[in-house]
This record gives structure tokens, C-alpha cells and sequence, in this order.
């Protein structure tokens, strides 16, 4: 792992969303340009929410896990390369 | 009476349904998800059926598949315990659309129940108190000065796209609420993508206390008295006790009324909670009817002797009431502590993960009710209530040091609960009094106890 590359990870064991809510739209795509400001995924455990967005202005590189994947703490979840 | 109960549910809620069916001679019919598998539910029930997969909607949500089951195992009925379909008239409709009953109100009822605007309006016309404020959104700071005047000051203004505390302002005065109405605005703009303001009457150092109604098909009401549910955190409940030390004889007996009044404008059958909000000076507010048995059903047990889950069997197989209101006697008092898997030191995070070991508090006056044991898995699919101590004691000085005693003997290892952090409450001047509303573990927190 180079040091441009930014692993996002689960901050508590739940199940991984790609979008807000179920069948919704995607948050991100692979390839797209993200910032700060932007929910690039949703953990939901125990019928609490928490959006998960990466500190730095980047390219969503490759997601590791796939929608409703049950994952566990610190599990990395999405590669960013950082601009 | 019912031969088969289908238990549409799982956790401590599954095995208390159980429990009772078993003393009644009913069979039970267990539902489960994969993540449930090795729960206490499916091993206490005479059968169990696998449903789905982990997540809710998939399983425990899934209304087909459960009614379908409840048709193949010959079920006669199907309790809903609390949360999941508990409250949903679609799949109350569906049963009795199946040829099941539905242990609980009917499918109308509990759809008046849900639409908290129609609800207003109904009880609003009977007189019944609710919180004083403007039926529809506020468009302008005039207009809003003009609904306080009639309201009576303080008032607060809540955003209509939302809640959280965002777009909420208290104003006191008619120039409070003026430079209020602009900045409370425009958060709910920012927050919500929506500006709309509605005002309320501003209820100072509330209590929320709830009344626990029983009612059967043939007309007959009662009430089992109140539930003191002030001890809040993000609006849910940790702390539960019965009777609350605010509430006397006149008190209850006006609540108790109401909370009939109320139930019987809905047509309302089988057991159910009536929420009021309490103001300082004792002048109450209706909130909401909980269509369903409650999480702090047993603080209520504890002091009547009566089996609330045996009641809405009984109500729904059709039996009237056998008790009336005079037989209805208070015994001492009963306090509940939810224990949930979240750390109180991480602002209540959720803390799911596989138990090391347990140890259960015992002795006079307590009852545990619970799911986990040694090595249990709780999974993130559910809610974080894992366990609930209720303690009974002669009075609320003896109820305090009782729990205190059971809480100690408590222990929980592997993952964290909210055991210590009652330690702390019940520990506290001021709980330890009585002196509590809705804000107290806000004001808790601040003084950094």
C-alpha cells in the first residue's frame, strides 16, 4: 500500500450499504471523484446509521466488500487514492 | 382458547411470549432468522421454523412468509411482541385476512393509532388535552407570535423536515420568538432542505408517564396505573418504574381516565399504553398511543400481580375481562433497567460482539429477562436491548437499593453494556429523590457524573 492510496474502514461490526436506504441510488461509483463532504457509504448496526466519509479529496479506487455484506470492526471497506 | 401461538418475534420479548403460553397450556411456534439460530427462543419453543436470512426485512419483516407459516403449523394466532410487525395494520389485516388472530388491536385501530395528525384532531375534539401549538406549519414570524399569544409563552419552534435538535429554538418572549423564527429558519433549511416551522407550547422539566390499558372486545376498560418513563436518552427509554413518585391518587385516577377516554375513541382492544407528557404543575398532555405490549411491561406485573401477556391472550381469544377497575390493587414498587449492548463511554455506540461470560443478578425481588448466556453472539442486525433487570421492592428507597445490590452482582463480559453506567445513575442525588424529567441525563452528563 502506497502512501496515496487511503483504505476507508467499518468504525463498529454491521452490515455495509452502498446507498441511504435499500434499493436506493449508489452514494459513489469506482472512478469517481469524491471530497470530504461526500457520504461514500452507510454502516448500519443495530438499527443505528453511520455514514462513513474519507477525510480527503480523492478517486474511489475499488470497493473490498459488497452492498449489505455483513462486515466487522476496522474491516476496510473502500480504497481511495488521495489527490 | 388457542391451541398454537406463533411468536412473530425474537430476543427477551420471544421468550417472555413463550413463557406464558407455556403456562397456559398453549403450544408455541417459533420464527428465526440465520443470525438467530442458536437463540434461547427457538430452543424454548415446542417448534421452530427458520424464516430468512439476518436482515429484518428479509425475515423478521418478511409478512408472507410469516402468515405462511403460521397457515402451515396450524397456528391459531400470532403475538407480535414489540417492534417489527407489531404495529403495522397491513400485516394485522393480513392475519385475520389468513384466518389467524392477530394478538393485539385491529388493523383500523392501530392505523388511527399511527396518524399522530388525525389523532390530534379526534382527541382534540373530545376535549382530551394535547400539546397546545399550530395545527400546520408557521409561515411567518407575525403569525407565529400570534399562536403564542393564544398558546401561552414559552413556546418552541420545530423544524417540519425533521428532528435531532436541528431547526429547534425556545423562545420566551414575543421578540425571542421574532429573531427565533429566522435563525431556527434557516437551520431547518440547511439541515432538512426544508424551512418549514411548526410551534408548540414549551413544556418545561416534562416527565413522560404513561398509562398501561387493558380493553376486551365486549366494551370493558381498565387501567393498570402509571409508568414513570422520564429516564431518556435520544427519546428511548432506559430506565422504567411503577408508580412514579410525582403521580398522586388525583393524578392517576385523572390519567387513568383519559387513557380510557382515549382508548375507547379508537375502539381499542387488547393491552396498550397511552404516553402523556407531565408538566411541572401537573397539568398533562396526551403524546401517543403505543399499540402493542411495551418493553416495560413487567415494572407494571411487578406491582399488580397481573400477567399482561396472559391478559392479551385471553382478550384476544375473545374472553371479557375478568378484572374491574376495583380489582386492580398496587403493590409496592418496581423499577426496570434496559441493558443494552452499547458503551456509555462512546456516546451509546452500538456494541455488538460475542459474550465471554455471564453472571445474572438473583435473589428476592429480581427478575431477569433475557436472551443472552455464556458465548452468545449478539449480531448488528437487531436492536441493542439484550437484557432487562426489573427488581421489586416494598417501597422506592428499598426498589433503589435493591437494584443497586442486583446491578452489582451483574456481569457481563466480551462486549459492553450499560451496566455501569446505572451504577452511576442509581448512585445519583437527584434520581435517588425522584427529582427527574426528560432532560435529566443531559443535565447528568453536564455535571460530568
Amino acid at each position: 500500500m502506497d502512501e496515496k492510496n487511503h483504505i476507508i474502514t467499518s468504525p463498529v461490526m454491521g452490515t455495509f450499504y452502498r446507498s441511504s436506504a435499500p434499493g436506493g441510488a449508489v452514494l459513489v461509483e469506482e472512478g469517481q471523484t469524491i471530497t470530504p463532504a461526500d457520504i461514500v457509504c452507510v454502516i448500519e448496526s443495530m438499527k443505528i446509521f453511520t455514514e462513513l466519509r474519507c477525510e480527503h479529496p480523492g478517486i474511489v479506487r475499488r470497493f473490498l466488500v459488497e452492498n449489505e455484506d455483513p462486515v466487522m470492526k476496522n474491516q476496510a471497506l473502500i480504497e481511495i487514492e488521495i489527490h | 382458547m388457542f391451541k398454537r401461538v406463533l411468536v412473530a418475534n425474537r430476543g427477551e420479548i420471544a421468550l417472555r411470549i413463550i413463557r406464558t403460553c407455556r403456562e397456559m397450556g398453549i403450544k408455541t411456534i417459533a420464527v428465526f432468522s440465520d443470525a438467530d439460530k442458536d437463540s434461547l427462543h427457538v430452543k424454548f419453543a415446542d417448534h421452530a421454523v427458520n424464516i430468512g436470512p439476518a436482515l429484518s426485512r428479509k425475515s423478521y419483516l418478511n409478512m408472507a412468509r410469516i402468515i405462511g407459516v403460521a397457515r402451515e403449523t396450524k397456528a391459531d394466532a400470532i403475538h407480535p411482541g414489540y417492534g417489527f410487525l407489531s404495529e403495522n395494520a397491513e400485516f394485522a389485516k393480513a392475519c385475520s385476512d389468513g384466518g389467524v388472530t392477530f394478538i393485539g388491536p385491529s388493523a383500523h385501530t392501530i392505523a388511527m393509532a399511527g396518524d399522530k395528525s388525525a389523532a390530534r384532531r379526534i382527541l382534540t375534539e373530545m376535549g382530551i388535552p394535547v400539546i397546545p401549538g399550530s395545527d400546520d406549519i408557521v409561515l411567518s414570524p407575525d403569525a407565529a407570535c400570534g399562536i403564542a399569544d393564544r398558546v401561552g409563552y414559552p413556546v418552541i419552534l420545530k423544524a417540519a423536515g425533521g428532528g435531532g435538535g436541528r431547526g429547534m429554538r425556545i423562545a420566551r418572549t414575543p421578540e425571542e420568538l421574532a429573531s427565533a423564527f429566522a435563525v431556527a429558519a434557516g437551520e431547518a433549511g440547511a439541515a432538512f432542505g426544508n424551512p418549514s416551522l411548526y410551534l408548540e407550547k414549551y413544556i418545561e422539566k416534562p416527565r413522560h408517564i404513561e398509562i398501561q390499558i387493558l380493553g376486551d372486545r365486549h366494551g370493558n376498560y381498565i387501567h393498570l396505573g402509571e409508568r414513570e418513563c422520564s429516564i431518556q436518552m435520544r427519546y428511548q427509554k432506559l430506565i422504567e418504574e411503577s408508580p412514579s413518585c410525582f403521580v398522586d391518587e388525583t393524578l392517576r385516577r385523572k390519567l387513568g381516565e383519559t387513557a380510557i377516554r382515549v382508548a375507547k375513541a379508537v375502539n381499542y382492544t387488547n393491552a396498550g399504553t397511552m404516553e402523556f407528557l407531565v408538566d411541572k404543575d401537573k397539568n398533562f398532555y396526551f403524546m401517543e398511543i403505543n399499540a402493542r405490549v411495551q418493553v416495560e411491561h413487567p415494572v407494571t406485573e411487578a406491582v399488580t400481580g397481573i400477567d399482561i401477556v396472559e391478559q392479551q391472550i385471553l382478550m384476544a381469544a375473545g374472553r371479557a375481562l375478568s378484572l374491574k377497575q376495583e380489582d386492580v390493587r398496587f403493590n409496592g414498587w418496581s423499577m426496570e433497567c434496559r441493558i443494552n449492548a452499547s458503551d456509555p463511554n462512546d456516546n451509546f455506540m452500538p456494541s455488538p460482539g460475542q459474550i465471554g461470560s455471564v453472571i445474572f443478578p438473583g435473589g428476592p425481588g429480581v427478575r431477569m429477562d433475557t436472551h443472552i448466556y455464556d458465548h452468545y453472539m449478539v449480531t448488528p442486525f437487531y436492536d441493542s436491548l439484550i437484557g432487562k433487570l426489573i427488581v421489586w421492592a416494598k417501597d422506592r428507597p428499598s426498589a433503589i437499593r435493591r437494584m443497586q445490590r442486583a446491578l452489582a452482582e451483574f456481569e457481563i463480559t466480551g462486549i459492553e453494556t450499560t451496566i455501569g453506567f446505572y451504577r452511576q445513575v442509581f448512585e445519583n442525588e437527584q434520581f435517588q429523590k425522584g427529582e427527574i424529567d426528560t432532560h435529566f441525563l443531559d443535565t447528568m452528563g453536564q455535571t460530568g457524573k
